[in-house]
């Protein structure tokens, strides 16, 4: 165990960067996630995985504009601030997609006329920054108390040229892969919530993607599991 | 959302505890809160804790043109965002006096003290310069937003290395981080903001005032001074008014205050260098604190991918082949073309429409794809045949319940291929509907 570590230590020193030796087999970098780390919001999450950070604050079910009310269900609103710059297009479309999963999810028909809203900070991007989105999003609305149907998780697959298959890609590996899916799966049976691609593959491909995405999404399952069941150890 | 209003009894009690020279966390008059100096791994990139209050903060450069009446400058830019996660009242179009107060606050103390070498940033005078832009982003709101952005300010600048850069007569030379180490900025002295809140018109003053104590003061004195007794900025708020002994009192308490943080700067910039130098862990990662029950961490986790092949081809060949698109284009005109055939028009006589709706009540929810051909002579003949179930004495004769699954069939004369391209047919009709207004 110390002489992996050490190997890890060495590998950040000459490139900063989490980039390791995953080798032939993928493997999910290192995950991190602590709650409850802000005072104002009602539930908050900080998700690590590997040198990519979100911080994710969730309010709800609070009051909601009258224009913007839905009579029998919560309206949900996803924000996603960019560390340097204002938001633009990238951002947006992050956020419905965001939405779109969290909206599947949430069992909002309980607290109609009212709003839940989830502000994302990207803390460091060193990719899948979209996944770790997605993790930190359904921490904090664990956190936060929001009833849900299922937890959901983010995984993202990469393509390379020789048709690889990578899970978790660094930012180097995403820019030089031919394809980068993203999926988000729900905890109950595994199953495919949202889905977004980017480049060339085939269909073969994308299923043996969403293959390997569902063994992964094991992992992080069990790791929310742990996570909560070492929170809630001393009740 | 609307700020949580604060109670008459808690202001009461916040004063009265003031006057007796007490404060809600137990700290003394002039005492600040614990600060607590975390890096990233990208330069530049730090966050800062003032107590709860939480500022991350990001340092970026590129290279532009400079200024055309400072063309040997640099140029700095300030950001500071008031998250909506740090509280409920900060919505992304709402809080304009706050960040503007804060902002100008910030680029008075940051920039018009001449901090940072900006004559040092210049690469090809008149043409290109260093544009260095720093972003902070509050992430909770718990007092003090101010000094703690202005410590994260100046903590991520000290922190930023920029790119190396060469010029050789003509030629300029800008190396990527792998060819050679990056550089850091030129910096001066480091200015760092102290808050005073005065209470009771003046009588009464804190240091460092958290959120309830910011909520009832009467005015804020900001202050901010580097290491070497030089005041950058002052700011009074809030239309106290202040003597000139306080005002020379505070800034001595300032003095005192700005002397500790700065050194506290240094020690956690020194920390994080001889990390990096050492090649051990640093980042975010590793300023979370294992101890704490609300975290957990997780190693390397490898995933078995050896049954993915198998899993999809097994899914591909249960799968049914993806149906066929019918598609004709038809070609009307240049620049107009048809894909299927229209719904016909819904906009029939009104009278007929309004038994129509009735009729068709229930049948629109059942059919959600299909486009309802709204055919007169075939929906009158619906009418008769159904028997109305008269429910109650009801004067209004059109309250007619159908069976949902009579009309599906009678009504569904649309074929596949328009529930395929529904939206595509509907531009001709409203195509024909213009040509109509036109005539």
């Amino acid at each position: 165990m110390e002489g992996v570590m050490q190997t890890e230590t060495k590998i950040r020193a000459e490139s900063g960067i989490e980039s390791g030796p995953r080798g032939p087999g993928c493997s999910l970098r290192n995950f991190a996630c602590e709650q409850n780390l802000l005072s104002r919001p009602d539930g908050s999450a900080s998700f690590l995985q590997g040198d990519t950070s979100v911080l994710a604050g969730v309010y709800g079910p609070a009051e909601v504009k009258v224009s913007k009310e839905i009579f029998n269900k919560a309206t949900l609103e996803v924000n996603l601030r960019p560390k340097i710059g204002l938001p633009g297009v990238a951002e947006k479309s992050r956020e419905r997609l965001i939405r779109n999963t969290c909206e599947a999810v949430v069992l909002g028909a309980l607290h109609p006329r009212t709003s839940i809203t989830v502000v994302l900070q990207v803390v460091s991007d060193a990719g899948s920054l979209l996944a770790c989105c997605l993790n930190a999003a359904c921490m904090a609305l664990v956190d936060a108390g929001v009833p849900m149907r299922a937890l959901f998780c983010g995984v993202t697959c990469a393509l390379d040229s020789d048709g690889t298959l990578l899970l978790d890609p660094t930012a180097k590996q995403e820019k030089e892969a031919r394809a980068v899916l993203t999926f988000a799966l729900d905890s109950v049976e595994r199953k495919l919530l949202m889905s977004t691609t980017k480049g060339l593959y085939s269909d073969a491909e994308l299923q043996q993607c969403l293959a390997a995405a569902q063994a992964a999404s094991q992992h992080v399952f069990r790791f929310y599991r742990e996570s909560l069941q070492r929170r809630y150890s001393k009740s | 959302m609307k700020e949580t209003p604060l109670s008459n009894c808690e202001r009461r009690f916040l004063l009265r505890a003031i006057e007796e020279k007490k404060r809600l966390d137990g700290r003394q008059t002039y005492d600040y809160r614990n600060i607590k100096i975390s890096f990233g791994t990208d330069y530049g990139c730090c966050t800062v804790e003032l107590g709860k209050t939480r500022v991350l903060g990001q340092v970026s450069c590129e290279l532009v043109s400079p200024k055309l009446n400072r063309a040997t400058e640099g140029i700095l830019f300030f950001n500071l965002e008031l998250s909506q996660m740090a509280a409920p009242a900060f919505e992304p179009g709402r809080q304009s006096d706050l960040l503007v107060k804060l902002n100008r606050l910030l680029e008075r103390c940051l920039r018009n003290s001449k901090c940072i070498d900006t004559e040092s940033l210049c690469v090809v005078a008149g043409e290109k310069v260093w544009q260095i832009r720093v972003d902070l982003h509050l992430l909770n709101h718990d007092g003090n937003i101010i000094d703690a952005a202005s410590i994260a300010a100046i903590v991520a600048l000290c922190h930023f290395r920029r790119p190396d850069v060469s010029v050789q007569g003509d030629e300029v030379t800008l190396y990527t981080l792998e060819e050679r180490d990056p550089v850091p900025l030129s910096i001066h002295h480091m200015p760092i903001c102290v808050s005073f809140a005065f209470f009771q018109q003046g009588t009464y003053l804190l240091v460092d005032p958290n959120e309830r104590e910011e909520r009832v003061m009467d005015g804020l004195l900001v202050i901010a001074m580097n290491k070497h007794r030089e005041i950058c900025t002052i700011q009074s708020s809030g239309g106290i008014m202040l003597l000139k002994d306080q005002v020379l009192r505070c800034s001595k308490i300032a003095g005192v205050k700005v002397a500790e943080i700065t050194e506290l700067i240094q020690k956690a910039l020194a920390n994080d260098q001889k990390v990096r130098k050492e090649g051990g862990k640093f980042g975010f990662a590793e300023s979370i604190a294992n101890q704490r029950i609300t975290a957990f961490r997780m190693e390397k986790a490898p995933i078995d991918t050896s049954d993915v092949e198998e899993k999809a081809e097994e899914i591909i060949s249960e799968a049914e082949p993806p149906s066929e698109v019918v598609s004709k284009p038809v070609l009307w005109t240049p620049g107009t073309a048809q894909i299927g055939e229209g719904i016909e028009n819904s906009w029939g006589d009104l009278e007929d429409s309004e038994k129509e709706d009735e009729d068709e009540g229930g049948s629109d929810e059942a059919i959600i794809l299909d486009s309802i051909k709204m055919d007169t002579g075939e929906v009158s003949n619906i009418g008769s045949q159904d028997a109305p179930i008269v429910l109650s004495d009801s004067e209004e004769e059109e309250m007619i319940i159908l069976e949902p699954d009579k009309n599906p069939k009678k009504i569904r004369t649309q074929t596949i291929s328009a529930t395929q391209v529904k939206a595509p047919s509907k531009k001709p009709v409203k195509k024909r509907k213009k040509k109509r207004a036109a005539n």
